[in-house]
């Protein structure tokens, strides 16, 4: 069951219609799209709702959402009026994906581009194996978080549970608050000017306002896992 | 003068033999694990224990060059709105750019275009010269998620969920920093140089309940269009596939020791698995028990090498097998001609297995732009193509033997076993007996 609203608005009711119908209608959408603007009432917790979105169109969800909600989103806006379950943003290309309540596991994995703000937590392993996507959480993220990072910024406003940045490449991660443990080849780096311009911007649009990117510290790797040798055994 | 004793002759260890010293010493010096390409080298029972009955009074045969015998075999039959129609059962397993060449990715998806069958991607994403060349591309969505995008997704032909790989299930893939060249390193996002390690398990679900979800999102993102295989290593194969038809698989993909890896540790390569004799009876069991056998088809491979493997994993409930390894040697790998440019690395054609190294003078295992040069993608193609239509006039040829109208129709009562190991394994009869261990009495002696 679906309903215009206005002209550019429309209703998608996931207690009247199925969900491959949803993706089904949001995929038909191109860049040049007439139906800007979508929310999705009822969704119950459901998995895959707005998945591989692939057009500029902006997506309310007004409830939680379960597994994999915008996977692989292109271009799209999707906001989730309520919490999010695991997989939230995996594989995000680009566009913008905000949760207004807490990420389950495994937020934003493996995400090549686009912005993830997370306002509530974040659970564990958010951002693992991250490819240039930049996630901002406003709250606190779980253990092993930025497993295998590879490239892309991670900003935690609260603190950071054990084994942070686990096997780490290139990735930039910047921690508010207390970090309980760092992982393997993760360490504390200096924060130079370029990282300050970098932190203010993702900031800013993220929409922080009440955040200085002076207050942060910042961890990456030590580079020292990068090629095999046998005494660095240990260290796993 | 004392009577001079006799010597013994030299006698060497069967425990410490000298590819068992030769390792020792190797391990001392350098400190670090070997590291090699291919599957399985030790002796594990295989097809070739196992013969063909043919007919004889009780059944009799179709004529080999005017009965027809078909071979096409439709894969994704359970869910996809699009299932894959191939025209050989035969098709070519996944191998990454980055272990391979772009050129030796061209000639795989030329070689199996013109033979009428698939070729898959691997772990480094899709390049255009695979998607280009190949009529039929499966992609694999792996762990490390390298390159993973939806725009190729949406280009695929089918998707294959990697759990695992027959030469290491449990384990990730490794691609050394010589062949992370700069092409290699963007597709990755990764630094140049360095060591990779490709990820042991998804990052983003743990287990066959989450798998089903894993599946539901990819089908929600492709509009259900699209296959979907899960590819597992051989290990407990009854309940792998019957967990991977529980999560929603339209195909599953069963891998044995024997089947390759582009590197991985020797000692993992060697000592973990199941042959792959042992895995298809258990596997086609899984799908019997859910009334699933021929509604989600099942593709193996590891250690497949000519027609009559192919026909004997038909002949156990098999509906298609995957071919890497013999696909490379089609392609020139290991080819004595280049036995002098071997001996130069410390080996000989046949035994190369570096391919981690990059220095392959076939320029098939390599980034290096000069070796791979060397690979011409439309001859190589050629020759594969020539191997894949050969197999196929032997598949033919044995299930017209057998009185089959339809490779599909070979079944394991055409098969005996040599060796009591492979009987028990592919729950055949010892060869002159009705004996299957395991399954008859001892009666049947």
């Amino acid at each position: 069951m679906q309903q215009l609203i206005g002209d550019l608005m429309r209703t998608f009711d996931l207690a009247q219609s199925p969900l491959r119908e949803l993706n089904e209608e949001l995929h038909r959408q191109t860049d040049g799209s007439n139906q800007p603007q979508w929310e999705i009432v009822n969704p119950r917790g459901g998995h895959a709702i707005a998945v591989g979105l692939d057009a500029p169109v902006k997506v309310d969800i007004r409830g939680s959402v379960g597994y994999y909600c915008a996977g692989m989103n292109k271009k799209a806006s999707v906001t989730v009026h309520g919490s999010a379950g695991p997989g939230v943003a995996e594989n995000m290309m680009s566009g913008r994906v905000v949760i207004k309540g807490d990420a389950s596991q495994y937020a934003g994995a493996t995400g090549r581009g686009g912005l993830l703000v997370i306002e509530g937590n974040a659970s564990s392993r958010c951002g693992i194996s991250m490819k240039g996507i930049d996630i901002v959480v406003k709250g606190n993220i779980g253990h092993m978080s930025a497993f295998m990072a590879q490239s892309g910024h991670l900003v935690v406003l609260g603190d950071a549970g054990d084994a942070l940045g686990d096997s780490i490449y290139e990735a930039q991660l910047f921690v508010r608050g207390k970090v309980k443990s760092l992982g393997a080849d993760c360490i504390e780096k200096e924060m130079r000017p370029e990282h300050q311009e970098a932190l203010t911007k993702l900031l800013a649009d993220a929409g922080i306002k009440d955040a200085k990117a002076s207050e942060f510290r910042r961890y990456g790797s030590a580079r020292k896992l990068y090629n095999f040798n046998i005494d660095n055994a240990d260290a796993y | 003068m004392s009577p001079k004793i006799p010597l013994t002759t030299p006698r060497h260890s069967a425990t410490f033999d000298d590819y068992t010293l030769s390792e020792i010493r190797r391990a001392a010096s350098t400190g670090i694990y070997d590291i090699r390409g291919g599957g399985a080298k030790r002796r594990v029972p295989h097809f070739d224990d196992l013969l063909f009955l043919g007919a004889s009074v009780s059944r009799y045969p179709l004529e080999g060059y005017r009965e027809r015998c078909s071979t096409s075999v439709t894969l994704g039959t359970r869910f996809a709105k699009k299932p894959i129609e191939l025209k050989i059962p035969i098709t070519i397993a996944g191998m990454s750019f980055g272990a391979l060449s772009a050129n030796a990715k061209e000639a795989l998806g030329r070689g199996a275009s013109i033979a009428g069958t698939s070729t898959t991607t691997g772990d480094g994403g899709m390049t255009p010269e695979e998607r280009g060349q190949s009529k039929t591309l499966v992609y694999q969505y792996l762990p490390s998620r390298y390159g993973m995008n939806p725009d190729d997704l949406r280009k695929a032909d089918a998707i294959e969920v990697v759990v695992g790989q027959g030469a290491k299930p449990g384990g990730g893939g490794m691609l050394l920093g010589q062949k992370i060249s700069d092409r290699v390193a963007e597709m990755r996002n990764l630094p140049k140089g360095i060591d990779q390690r490709s990820a042991c398990r998804h990052p983003d679900w743990t287990g066959p309940d989450d798998l089903e979800i894993k599946i539901l999102e990819i089908r929600e993102i492709t509009d259900w269009q699209k296959p979907i295989y899960v590819k597992v290593g051989g290990t407990r194969p009854y309940y792998d596939v019957a967990l991977a038809v529980k999560a929603g698989a339209d195909v599953i993909v069963l891998d044995g020791m024997q089947g390759g890896t582009a590197a991985t540790q020797e000692v993992f390569i060697e000592n973990v698995g199941l042959p792959t004799l042992a895995c298809i009876r258990p596997a086609v069991q899984a799908l019997q028990d859910l009334g699933m056998h021929r509604k989600v088809q099942l593709i193996v491979s590891g250690g497949i090498r000519n027609g009559a493997d192919v026909a004997k994993a038909l002949a156990l409930g098999a509906d298609a097998v995957a071919i890497g390894m013999a696909a490379l040697v089609a392609l020139g790998d290991n080819d004595p001609a280049l036995d002098a440019e071997y001996a130069k690395l410390g080996t000989k054609a046949g035994c190369y297995d570096d391919w981690h190294e990059g220095r392959d003078p076939a320029g098939i295992t390599t980034q290096d732009p000069e070796l791979s040069k060397r690979l011409d993608p439309v001859r190589a193609g050629r020759r594969l193509a020539n191997y894949l239509k050969v197999m196929t006039l032997e598949v033919q040829t044995i299930a017209r033997a057998a009185g089959h109208n339809n490779i599909h129709n070979l079944e394991p009562e055409d098969l005996c076993a040599l060796t009591i190991e492979a009987a028990a394994m592919a729950r055949v009869p010892l060869a002159g007996t009705s004996w299957i261990p395991g399954v008859t009495g001892s009666g049947g002696l």
